[in-house]
């Protein structure tokens, strides 16, 4: 087992250290540098695209939003929904913990427990907005489909934490009891043909 | 055992005569699978997945014994076939909850599984209900199990206990269809499999053993873990933090298992103890005593000041016990060179005058063996040490050598320990007369030692008499002599010498374990000087145990003196002023989880240990710094400890600390030993005090010291600990209140509890629980004490 990783007391672990490119050191070298990113005239183009395009006519590409909404594609990424299980309502998610461990921007948590009937029980669930990327990783590794992306892309609110917990995640029963919980098609859901490529266990039954 | 040359695969791998070749493969880096095989436990040939081809024979690596010039073929078609069949009737009926399972990919179930790449399934059977079931600490699921009997192979071969064995299953047969279907090995695999499961030896509920917890961590599936850890965390969220056991001597390699503590709290947390169970087997006290930080919530500023305050200004003394670093116990040797400050420990100070008599007669300033060499060893002998609960590494080394080199021992305690009796039928357990260990060592001179000093061997001869016997009967009567041995009278047990032959044939290497209850002996001086001379005129290579972790360290570090002065600063220890890792001081101290340094372990070695968890507090470095020393972390003192007294300048961040394929400590370094001069003096048996009732300073099993007692899955309220004979006689229950009255008046009223691991009529006070003082019937720190215990009404 490699030790290094202990002998760096003073800053945390896995911190990674970047070499930047050299800042000007004396005032000739400031003034070369400003000198020579102004004369190139970047912003010239900018300003010369936006112009056209105001004074085109029939060019509007935007929708009335809030009014009018435009249609997600079903592989759109918005935030996360825990699903039920169709038959049961009871959770879906076993606890595995696969999605808390694959997330690249570490903002999952999951915090799982012994049950009274001897099974892993999910206690807590967050996911932290703050640093999500939305990146699909969760949905795609879950084994049972438990969090998938659902197409809410409207998650303004006052509170950071709106959103990352399990209940607010979680379908709720009310809805669920009414049927309105949706079978996902997008990231991670089995493909059409996913039957095909099951090769069928003996049993001896 | 000669150095031979086998070839594996094309590799040429140095090897000794005998050795098996799973290990040669294992220790030159070449992959040979298998499920059932335990480094320095028996073959058991439960998986047959090790079978390779041996000079064009087919073979199982476990057990085929290298011979010079072999050719060994890891892999061919065959084979690979035989193995791939093997794995897939592994996976038959094996629950899909990977997802759930304890194991999370640390697999071995899993790994070959993809490893032989078994994608799909032809083999099937009909399963059974196989109920998981609770073992105290240990839960075990049957439905995971794939009875490789690693735990049942540790517990026997290792931990010397054989509380698990293969029972009935009671599933059905296996049809004599699949004969025909699956290759020979495979179904012979498969047969014996479908017959057996794992149950509690003694066929009661629950495990009624040292809870060691080796058994959950050989397992190569989730079927046993610790019941405390099930579903709490994943394997893969646990960063291993390589440390050393912090409650005993041994100083095994333990990693803590860490992760944050939930959502809601980032801070560590943790979550278990893990070890290399290959190579360094680990205790119940190291395995489930782990969470016995002391939490801060930042530095007490206040409290700081004034401890520094009552230090410049009243200290005189200071005082601590042995659960501390090598480095916090050089700060304190500093502080007392700087400042003339006395270092009291008890502890310490008795391991150091033991270690100085023993030299004074042995040669070296330390002893000879270690517990690789007790292992190694084919014959043992305990003197002096409640080993089962004292050392219990020290225990497994002793059990291993019996088991695995054929090997036998003597136990010499006065306390009966059913335990320490099922590790072999070659072990002799002699429970001889309180305090009559100077006849034991002895009686070890007298029938080892080889051109012992002349003194000595008339002292010994003068023990013998020779009186004439009859045997026989009628006219086959005949008249023998006899060589009768007074010494065994002096002990109170029966003669063995009719025995010593048996247990004495090809036995060619020899190890002696010394313990606890000889430092404080009244007559410990002439016993160290008696140790001395066995491993000067004996085969015998000696390991004297030091009672804490960091006994062995302290007492070469430290200058320590034997009397307090007037005003006492405590280190662990309740004194004037306090600084407590237990938290109730006037100063918090990181407790040695917290804290990064070196131990000196049993082994002579200096190993290090890394801080599993933050500490927000005041160091005893930050003392050392306010009074006049420069370091910024305690560990600086690493390559500072004295050379001239056997350690290395080595700085603590290039001390390696795990164990090499091949199974090396490959940790910290080994302290150098001195030769000194020596003299042959020692005084001759003196009378002993018979005790009426005796009473004994141990602790039970998994418990060493307040540290263990911290952890949430030891706490405990300690009582007064007898057999089940003791408390039958007194018509006394577990659990009945009682009076233990020593000499001088001193009294105790508290619980007596049932110990099933002793017997005969010693009870046993502990030490771990800081509410009962236990030591006031041991004034001078002599394990023994004459009380009289009485029932309270």
């Amino acid at each position: 087992m490699s030790l290094e990783q202990f002998s760096k007391r003073d800053v945390a672990p896995g911190y990674i250290f970047y070499n930047a490119e050299e800042r000007p050191q004396s005032g000739w070298e400031f003034f070369k540098r400003g000198f020579s990113r102004a004369i190139k005239g970047e912003l010239l183009v900018g300003l010369k695209i936006v112009l056209v395009e105001m004074f085109k006519r029939g060019n509007t590409h935007t929708v009335s939003y809030p009014q009018e909404k435009l249609a997600i594609g079903p592989r759109y990424r918005a935030i996360h929904k825990l699903l039920r299980l169709q038959e049961s309502g009871s959770d879906r998610c076993i606890g595995c913990g696969l999605c808390e461990k694959i997330c690249i921007s570490n903002c999952i948590r999951i915090e799982t427990k012994l049950d009274k009937n001897s099974r892993k029980e999910v206690s807590q669930y967050t996911i932290n907005f703050g640093r999500c990327i939305f990146c699909g990783y969760c949905a795609e590794v879950c084994p049972e489909l438990a969090i998938v992306h659902s197409s809410d892309y409207e998650n303004a609110s006052e509170q950071r934490a709106h959103y990352g917990l399990r209940e607010d995640m979680l379908t709720p029963l009310d809805e669920f009891k009414a049927n309105k919980q949706q079978e996902f098609p997008g990231f991670g859901a089995l493909s059409d043909d996913a039957d095909s490529f099951v090769k069928k266990t003996p049993l001896a039954y | 055992m000669s150095d031979i040359l086998v070839n594996i695969d094309g590799v040429e791998c140095k090897a000794k005569e005998g050795e098996f070749v799973l290990n040669i493969a294992r220790a030159n880096d070449i992959f040979i699978p298998a499920l059932c095989y335990l480094s320095n436990c028996s073959p058991t040939l439960a998986c047959r997945l090790c079978l390779v081809e041996v000079d064009g024979k087919r073979a199982y690596s476990c057990n085929a014994k290298a011979k010079d010039g072999m050719s060994i073929i890891t892999k061919n078609e065959e084979i690979e076939k035989e193995r791939k069949a093997i794995m897939e009737i592994y996976d038959v009926n094996h629950p899909l909850e990977c997802g759930v399972c304890d194991q999370s990919g640390e697999c071995e179930l899993q790994n070959y599984t993809m490893e032989m790449e078994i994608d799909s399934q032809s083999h099937s059977i009909a399963d059974m209900p196989r109920p998981a079931t609770d073992w105290g600490k240990i839960h075990y699921d049957p439905s995971l199990c794939i009875v490789c009997e690693r735990c049942v192979t540790v517990c026997k071969d290792m931990i010397g206990e054989s509380a698990l064995k293969t029972v009935k299953r009671g599933g059905p047969e296996l049809d004599k269809e699949w004969k025909e279907k699956t290759p020979k090995d495979a179904y012979a695999m498969w047969n014996k499999l479908q017959k057996s499961i794992i149950g509690v030896a003694s066929g009661a509920d629950t495990l009624e053993c040292t809870m060691c917890g080796e058994c959950s961590s050989v397992c190569p599936v989730g079927a046993l873990v610790s019941s405390d850890f099930q579903y709490k965390a994943n394997a893969w969220e646990l960063k291993k933090i390589p440390a050393a056991n912090p409650h005993s001597s041994d100083c095994s390699l333990i990693y803590y298992d860490v992760r944050h503590d939930n959502v809601t709290n980032s801070n560590d947390k943790i979550f278990r103890v893990s070890n290399d169970y290959s190579f360094g087997p680990i205790h119940g006290g190291a395995r489930y005593g782990y969470d016995f930080e002391n939490v801060v919530e930042g530095k007490d500023e206040e409290a700081f000041e004034k401890v520094i305050n009552t230090i410049k200004t009243k200290v005189d003394t200071i005082e601590f016990n042995s659960f501390i670093t090598n480095e916090e116990a050089l700060i304190l040797q500093k502080l007392k060179d700087k400042y003339g400050y006395k270092l009291v420990n008890d502890d310490a100070y008795a391991y150091k005058k033991f270690l100085d008599n023993f030299a004074s007669t042995s040669g070296e300033n330390l002893y000879s063996g270690d517990l690789k060499s007790v292992q190694k060893s084919n014959f043992v002998i305990s003197v002096g040490t409640a080993i089962k609960t004292d050392s219990p590494n020290a225990g497994y080394a002793f059990n291993n050598a019996l088991s695995m080199n054929k090997g036998a021992g003597l136990y010499f305690h006065p306390v009966a320990d059913p335990i320490v009796d099922g590790y072999s039928k070659n072990l002799l357990s002699l429970n001889h007369k309180v305090g009559a260990e100077e006849a034991v060592l002895y009686l070890i001179l007298d029938i080892f030692g080889k051109n012992l000093p002349i003194e000595t061997a008339d002292y010994l001869k003068s023990f013998h008499t020779t009186c004439k016997q009859t045997v026989g009967e009628g006219e086959e009567a005949k008249e023998i002599e006899v060589d009768e041995n007074s010494l065994f009278e002096i002990l109170g047990i029966d003669d063995f010498s009719e025995k010593l032959p048996k247990l004495l044939a090809k036995k060619d290497s020899f190890s002696l374990i010394a313990g606890e209850d000889l430092y404080n002996h009244s007559k410990s001086k002439n016993l160290a000087k008696l140790l001395g001379l066995i491993q000067k005129y004996t085969d015998f290579s000696v390991v004297i145990i030091p009672s804490q972790t960091n006994t062995l360290g302290v007492s070469i570090i430290c200058d320590l003196n034997k009397n307090r002065g007037e005003f006492t600063l405590g280190y662990n220890v309740k004194a004037d002023v306090t600084l407590s890792a237990l938290g109730k001081g006037d100063l918090d101290m990181p407790a040695l989880n917290q804290q990064e340094g070196t131990f000196t372990s049993m082994n002579k070695r200096v190993v290090p240990t890394n801080a599993a968890l933050p500490y927000n507090g005041y160091c005893l470095n930050d003392i050392a710094n306010e009074l006049g020393f420069d370091a910024e972390f305690t560990i600086d003192y690493t390559a500072e400890l004295p050379t001239r007294r056997g350690f290395k300048a080595v700085a603590f961040d290039s001390l390696p600390n795990e164990f090499t394929r091949a199974g090396v400590e490959n940790r910290g370094y080994l302290l150098s030993s001195k030769i000194v001069t020596c003299k042959d003096e020692v005084d001759e048996i003196s009378e002993t005090k018979a005790m009426n009732s005796p009473l004994y300073l141990a602790n039970p099993v998994q418990q060493f010291s307040a540290f263990t007692n911290r952890a949430h899955q030891l706490n405990e309220a300690g009582s007064l600990y007898a057999s089940s004979e003791f408390l039958e006689k007194r018509e006394l229950k577990s659990g009945d209140m009682v009076v233990v009255e020593g000499s001088g008046g001193v009294k105790l009223t508290l619980r007596v509890e049932v110990d099933l691991m002793i017997s005969g009529d010693i009870p046993y006070l502990p030490t771990f629980d800081t509410k009962l003082n236990a030591k006031q019937f041991f004034p001078n720190g002599y394990r023994f004490a004459d009380v009289s215990i009485k029932g309270v009404k």
